[in-house]
């Protein structure tokens, strides 16, 4: 009696560095308090910086979460909705949040929105509906590691790796475009489209125009799909401004013709409300077919009513969502100066970014040689020695060894300070040629601040390989 | 300009293409037919009864009175912290509070062994990807629950082979009935790899006795394959006497073999909470078990709902009295309509659990077929005005069966339904 080839497999993914790094990091916890010496997470691209506005507007509108409407009781609808075109005050208000998120340059139709347990699960619904088993999607690298089970595990769908290199600041070109093309052929297998994550995962940068306009004529011509996972649209602080590719499909006149229905955008709000608990994802198709497959299968993953009542009243709230969105980016934009100054003091560069959860960090100097061995070594150093749990660039199938995603919103601002005066004195070690063991986290530990940090609580509940996203 | 390609327009899978998701069925064209006429008491009392709906509407006002009562804690409106704590809380191995207190009492449970899906639909696909291969097969004792053909084959590529019950022995599973059923899939070169039953049953509305369970149990031990029992109605079975868990005879085994068997559940029948998305899985195989668990990423529940249902499910008080409450309300609907029907000269299954009823209408059949059945189904959907759902969508082997539902109505409505089907008895004896 056995399972099948998918439960034997390896694809889902979990044996990668990725989510080694989150076991080590559960086995020794860092914790203000109780465990200063612990292993900071910063692996994990979560959104923390703004719970406060949220938690304002459930206390400020209570009914929402009590399943009440202007104070009549509504717990029997919701008991009862599991409709699978989604509760349409929920779609309303989640087309003018993407709206808005967009300055308002695009605008979506609640009616070709697709409601998901989280952007894993539209991923993969994406995959189901366009791929057949052992045909290919094109990814830039690096890329989301989750991607390797989400996109392959239950689909038997292939990715090839577009490979994009710091010579250009890990631009797509369209050379790189026709190369992963041609090495899809070689292996025999069919491309069906290419995803791209915009803004990027683990780069932290948006698309440029110039980017976006090579996707479109590359999948135009090839007669593919193109897929958008835009999840982090609304972590934009800097500019360039987010440019959706469905604004340069509009301003290129492409709407109904056969392009326009085979670029697909994949949404969620885990990233920008920071909430990734209640598994809220979202396809958007323009190919009325591909609305009505992934309509039928999202009863394999609905949200749940209960939550999209409460998110419809929110974000039907347009004065609260203008006002978050703006907060949320002036928040995210400080956090990230403050890591990336913090680094460059000690020496560190990143890649210029204006977007995401985290920095794409430059650590190629502290290789003992150019290889990924050589970044493995890095990252245990970093990981035990230092105690900062930071994502290697070769778990993100980077091409070049020695970049690591470091996030920087799922912790406290006093957690961010220590991290870097870890860091700091990690390299200042290196570079004195010091031996350098288990030394440095032991003189510091963060001020005591009245507010205890989240992370705490969540992983209390944790038992051994429990999973984080992105 | 674009290339030409081999495929529609628009190239789509085949999976997006096919029409596995089974809507094209009757089962779903009746909801179209309640969704444009719906019945309601003072605004369009002509309209179409739905009675094809497995829901549980008897019991929320005590589900109402608990929240009203525990307004903070269930909905965190009066928490702060506990809000952040839920947003951020997508572990895969699901809230411990809601699931270390699970249920129905005879058979122990071990929390490690749960794993999360949203609703039982994701359930069944997830351990069906985890059993079988694309092109293997499941064994289905008919008359089965029509939504299997979509969650149980859509996309993961395996297929159903029945295994055919019928009304000479009430429609209980025979060992001649699964050693067949298993027989026609190896004549096909089809690779069977477990049986999966809903106990109690959808449609029939029974529970499954011991010795029948303990038959399949050794039938799957022989054959060396696995042993699904969907037990979401379990809670709906109108005596707590009446029902045994495919647990409980593993407990009786000491849990001999018992890494092939999985336990399907979820809180939209017994607690009428389908909107919530709340489904489980609990396996004897460990192996299984970690899988599931990685795969329930593409399914997990909103970490608010949990919150709720932890709260609501760890209340020992609350959870016994409702679940006698519900059971005993279930227990007088079902004498309600079973009378009714009687009356009107139908009979049904005996039937000791669930949310519906098995009623046998093929004396009404001008001749034994499906397409006769379809045709009465017709009749009674656009004459009679109720819409129930026929054998056939069910996979029945003998035509003349549907499934009547009567816990989503208000009492009111179930009468007026009887009322109904009685008028419509009555005018054909006239004839």
């Amino acid at each position: 009696m056995t399972l099948s080839k998918k439960a034997t497999c390896n694809s889902h993914g979990q044996d990668s560095s990725y989510f080694l790094g989150w076991q080590e990091y559960e086995k020794n916890p860092y914790d203000e308090l109780t465990n200063p010496n612990g292993i900071i997470q910063m692996g994990l691209a979560e959104n923390q910086l703004s719970f406060d506005l949220l938690e304002s507007w459930l206390a400020n509108n209570p009914d929402a979460a009590s399943f009440k409407r202007n104070g009549e009781s509504i717990f029997r609808e919701l008991a009862l909705f599991q409709d699978y075109h989604g509760l349409p005050s929920f779609k309303n208000a989640m087309v003018k949040f993407m709206s808005e998120i967009r300055g308002n340059k695009a605008s979506f139709d609640p009616n070709k929105l697709v409601l998901t347990a989280g952007a894993t699960s539209a991923n993969e619904t994406l995959m189901f509906c366009l791929a057949e088993p052992g045909d290919a999607f094109l990814l830039p690298t690096p890329y989301y590691p989750g991607f390797d089970r989400d996109l392959k595990w239950r689909t038997g769908v292939e990715i090839v790796p577009i490979q994009c290199t710091s010579s250009n600041g890990f631009r797509i070109t369209e050379l790189a475009l026709e190369s992963a093309y041609q090495l899809a052929q070689k292996r025999n297998l069919k491309v069906k489209g290419v995803l791209v994550t915009n803004p990027s995962n683990p780069l932290g940068i948006t698309l440029t125009r110039h980017e976006l306009n090579l996707l479109l004529n590359f999948v135009d011509e090839k007669g593919v799909h193109l897929i958008s996972d835009e999840i982090y649209s609304g972590t934009v602080f800097n500019s360039p401004n987010f440019v959706s590719v469905m604004e340069i499909l509009v301003n290129r006149n492409y709407v109904n013709m056969d392009l326009w229905n085979r670029v697909h955008i994949v949404y969620s709000l885990s990233k920008d409300l920071g909430l990734p608990g209640f598994r809220v994802g979202a396809i958007y198709s323009n190919d009325d077919l591909v609305v009505a497959a992934a309509t039928k299968m999202s009863s394999f993953g609905l949200v749940s009513s209960q939550t999209q009542y409460l998110l419809s009243a929110m974000l039907s709230d347009e004065k609260f969502a203008k006002n978050y969105i703006v907060e949320n980016r002036k928040r995210l934009k400080n956090r990230h100066a403050k890591l990336v100054r913090g680094l460059r003091k000690t020496g560190i560069s990143c890649l210029e970014s204006n977007a995401g959860l985290f920095c794409w960090v430059d650590m190629r100097h502290l290789l003992s040689s150019e290889t990924f061995d050589a970044e493995m070594e890095l990252w245990k150093k970093i990981v035990y020695e230092v105690g900062l749990n930071i994502s290697p660039g070769s778990s993100c199938h980077c091409s070049e060894p020695g970049w690591f995603r470091v996030c920087f919103a799922n912790m406290s601002e006093d957690t961010l300070e220590l991290a870097i005066q870890r860091l700091k004195l990690f390299v200042n070690a290196i570079s004195s040629n010091k031996n350098n063991i288990n030394g440095v986290s032991q003189n510091y530990s963060s001020k005591s601040s009245r507010r205890k940090s989240i992370s705490k609580w969540v992983f209390r509940l944790s038992f051994h390989d429990r999973e984080r996203e992105r | 300009m674009a290339i030409q390609i081999d495929q529609p327009s628009v190239s789509l899978s085949r999976v997006a293409v096919s029409d596995t998701h089974g809507e094209d069925s009757p089962y779903f064209a009746g909801w179209k037919a309640y969704d444009e006429n719906p019945y309601h008491e003072l605004t369009n009392p002509s309209g179409v009864i739905q009675m094809g709906l497995a829901e549980n509407q008897v019991s929320f006002d005590l589900l109402e009175q608990y929240l009203e009562k525990h307004s903070d804690g269930a909905t965190n409106s009066g928490r702060t912290s506990g809000f952040r704590e839920n947003a951020l809380f997508q572990d895969y191995h699901g809230n411990g509070k809601l699931y270390g207190t699970n249920k129905r009492g005879r058979a122990k449970f071990n929390p490690e062994s749960i794993v999360i899906t949203a609703g039982a639909t994701a359930a069944n696909e997830l351990l069906t990807f985890i059993l079988a291969d694309p092109g293997d097969a499941l064994l289905v004792p008919t008359p089965y629950y029509p939504g299997f053909d979509r969650d149980l084959r859509w996309r993961t590529g395996v297929n159903i082979v029945p295994v055919h019950c019928d009304s000479s022995n009430n429609f209980e599973i025979t060992p001649q009935a699964l050693e067949s059923a298993y027989n026609e899939a190896e004549s096909n070169n089809i690779r069977v790899r477990g049986i999966l039953i809903t106990n109690p049953s959808n449609p029939l509305g029974a529970t499954i006795r011991r010795t029948i369970l303990e038959n399949i149990l050794d039938f799957a031990t022989r054959k060396n394959i696995h042993l699904v029992s969907d037990e979401i109605y379990s809670g709906s079975a109108f005596s707590s006497d009446e029902f045994v868990s495919i647990a409980e005879i593993l407990e009786t085994r000491n849990y001999k073999d018992s890494e092939r068997v999985h336990i399907v559940y979820s809180l939209s029948k017994d607690l009428g909470l389908p909107g919530f998305r709340v489904g489980t899985i609990y396996s004897y195989n460990d192996r299984v078990v970690t899988t599931a668990r990685r795969m329930s990423s593409f399914t997990l529940i909103s970490s608010q709902t949990q919150q709720l249902l932890a709260s609501m499910l760890s209340d020992k008080q609350f959870t016994g009295s409702y679940i006698r409450t519900n059971r005993e309300r279930l227990r007088k609907r079902y004498e309600l309509i079973i009378d009714g029907l009687g009356k009107a000269g139908i009979r049904c299954l005996k039937g000791n659990a669930g949310l519906f009823c098995w009623m046998d209408l093929s004396t009404l059949l001008e001749e034994p077929t499906k397409e006769q059945e379809l045709c009465l189904w017709k009749l009674m959907l656009h004459e009679v005005k109720l819409n129930i759902s026929p054998g056939s969508s069910c996979h029945c082997s003998e035509p003349g069966w549907f499934r009547v539902c009567f816990a989503n109505m208000s009492e009111k409505t179930l009468e007026v339904a009887l009322r109904r089907i009685h008028d419509f008895m009555e005018r054909r004896k006239a004839h």
